[in-house]
């Protein structure tokens, strides 16, 4: 009874929140000093859009005059990006399990998960321009650059699964007196396969896209035929080549939604 | 009884197997595509023998080349470079989301009830995916010239898509029982989009934005290679003067800005979520 007494505190239905308002002129302060920092004006923007039009007009019509180079490039990125999947398949299977700190001691997943976390922090064009000066320029640069950025998202991804298997299995497999392969292939793999062949099919999805690049760099393909198209401003030809690219992109995107729901 | 055992059984008795032929059939055919593409890739890819034959000579050399990392080079060029990297990302994602956010709006069906509008948006976001953040980069070169601003735009109009399909995504799996609410109080558009909508989707809009930056310090990282600013630039150089101490310093700035982004998003998101 004397609880209905108490004085509660009024809560306003809708009270002003004052730590958005706060994070949000502090967001203000630092895209005005962020701009004048990076020289980002007004009429900076202003002189980009006309530039941005006459651009877009010599972009227009495509010209898909030069196709067989265009072919070239395009067939050289599909095959880097078949190549690099399949060898950084490979390579994740075993990494992934030596990385899985339920299977593997301390001592070995340590220092594979370090690999793993520097495949996946420098950025796949970096790699490439090592590859680059190592392996010269070409195709065997791109899929040296694309196989590293592979292992450190499909092995990342593949010891993360293998950590959430269920370890009943393990030990049934194992008290049967089975030895550390039997192990592996019987009570293990069955348990990730699935998931490890959606890994596969988003990393070759990704490695599509990131195939068309490395050629910026001289790592082969098409992103060759791009920057030396940009440099020579043939932009109805870059325009050709950003069409073909996309295209490819979205027919890859459409393929592999197929195949994972002809796989489930 | 006993007689008729022997039928009702019978239909369990017969053999189970996991898929059906067809299954089986398009599973065979995907196998043999994937072993038909490796090897139409092996044999056709242009790879030159002598090259791969010195490669562990040549990549011995580079790390030779490589060690000890110049760090006397770091205060004097790639400190500045760095924190102009991390304007880039950042300005640019805030630039991406505010060209983002209107498009998720259009995008999402339940907000924007114009079926046409919502297939318009999508292609503007999946147009937006599709071009990768280096070629957005050179299109801005193209457009604004060497430098920091062609950086920002490639980053933002890079993030559009992303952000603004998981955004878009998120508007449509809210609860609409708020909304409702607030329309029958007679609350205008925007106190609905204000009290209804925003608080619903804060968490969705926080996780993205903290990843979405995330993303956005690495890909920052390789925009100088084509004029568009940041560290990039002095990269490029490095490379181009063939000063691989120089280019190990570099590597080891941007490898370390990278884990400590990781890190900060990890504790933010963990502190906020």
């Amino acid at each position: 009874m004397s609880d209905a007494a108490l004085p509660s505190p009024r809560r306003a239905p809708f009270a002003p929140d004052w730590a958005m308002r706060i994070l949000g002129v502090l967001l203000i302060a630092y895209l005005i000093y962020a701009s004048t920092q990076l020289d980002l004006g007004l009429g900076r923007f202003i002189t980009g859009l006309g530039e941005g039009g006459r651009f877009l007009a010599r972009m227009f019509p495509p010209n898909f005059e030069r196709w067989e180079l265009l072919l070239e490039g395009m067939l050289e990125s599909i095959q880097i990006a078949v190549l690099a999947t399949v060898l950084g398949i490979i390579l994740s299977l075993p990494l992934g399990l030596m990385a899985a700190r339920n299977l593997a001691p301390w001592w070995v997943s340590g220092p594979v998960r370090g690999f793993i976390a520097v495949c996946r922090s420098l950025h796949y064009v970096i790699v490439a321009i090592l590859f680059v000066k190592a392996l010269g320029f070409g195709a065997l640069a791109g899929v040296a650059a694309l196989t590293v950025a592979s292992i450190g998202f499909v092995s990342k991804l593949f010891a993360e699964a293998v950590e959430e298997i269920s370890m009943k299995q393990v030990e049934a497999v194992r008290s049967t007196g089975a030895s550390g392969m039997a192990v592996l292939l019987l009570g293990v793999l069955p348990q990730v396969a699935s998931r490890f062949v959606g890994f596969g099919l988003y990393q070759l999805d990704s490695n599509l896209r990131n195939s068309t690049l490395v050629g910026v760099v001289g790592a082969g393909g098409i992103g060759g035929t791009l920057f030396a198209a940009f440099k020579r401003f043939d932009y109805d030809f870059v325009s050709a080549i950003l069409i073909s690219i996309i295209a490819l992109i979205l027919l890859a995107e459409l393929v592999s939604g197929r195949i994972r729901a002809a796989m489930r | 009884m006993s007689a008729t055992t022997g039928d009702t059984l019978a239909p369990l008795r017969r053999e189970w197997i996991r898929h059906t032929p067809a299954e089986r059939l398009v599973r065979w055919a995907m196998f043999l595509a994937v072993v038909a593409s490796v090897v139409w890739a092996v044999r056709t890819i242009d790879i030159i023998p002598e090259f791969l034959a010195d490669a562990p000579e040549q990549m011995a050399d580079l790390l030779v080349r490589m060690w000890p990392p110049d760090l006397a080079y770091y205060p004097r060029t790639v400190h500045a470079a760095l924190i102009e990297t991390l304007h880039i990302a950042t300005l640019g994602t805030v630039f991406g989301f505010v060209m983002a956010i209107p498009l998720a709006l259009l995008a999402a069906r339940n907000i924007c009830r114009v079926p046409a509008l919502n297939a318009l948006a999508q292609v503007g976001l999946v147009a937006s995916r599709s071009v990768n953040s280096l070629v957005w980069a050179l299109i801005f070169v193209a457009v604004f010239g060497p430098g920091a601003a062609a950086g920002v735009f490639a980053i933002a109009f890079r993030s559009i898509g992303f952000v603004g399909k998981l955004l878009a995504e998120a508007l449509e799996e809210m609860n609409p029982g708020p909304r409702e609410a607030l329309r029958a109080a007679g609350a205008p558009w925007g106190a609905e989009m204000l009290k209804a909508v925003w608080p619903q989707i804060r968490p969705a809009f926080w996780g993205v934005a903290l990843f979405r930056w995330d993303i956005n310090v690495r890909e920052s990282a390789v925009l100088g290679l084509v004029g568009a600013g940041g560290i990039g630039v002095v990269l490029e150089d490095a490379i181009n003067f063939f000063q691989w101490d120089q280019v190990a310093t570099i590597l080891l700035a941007i490898l370390a800005v990278v884990l400590i982004a990781e890190i900060v998003v990890t504790r933010v998101r963990a502190r906020l979520l």
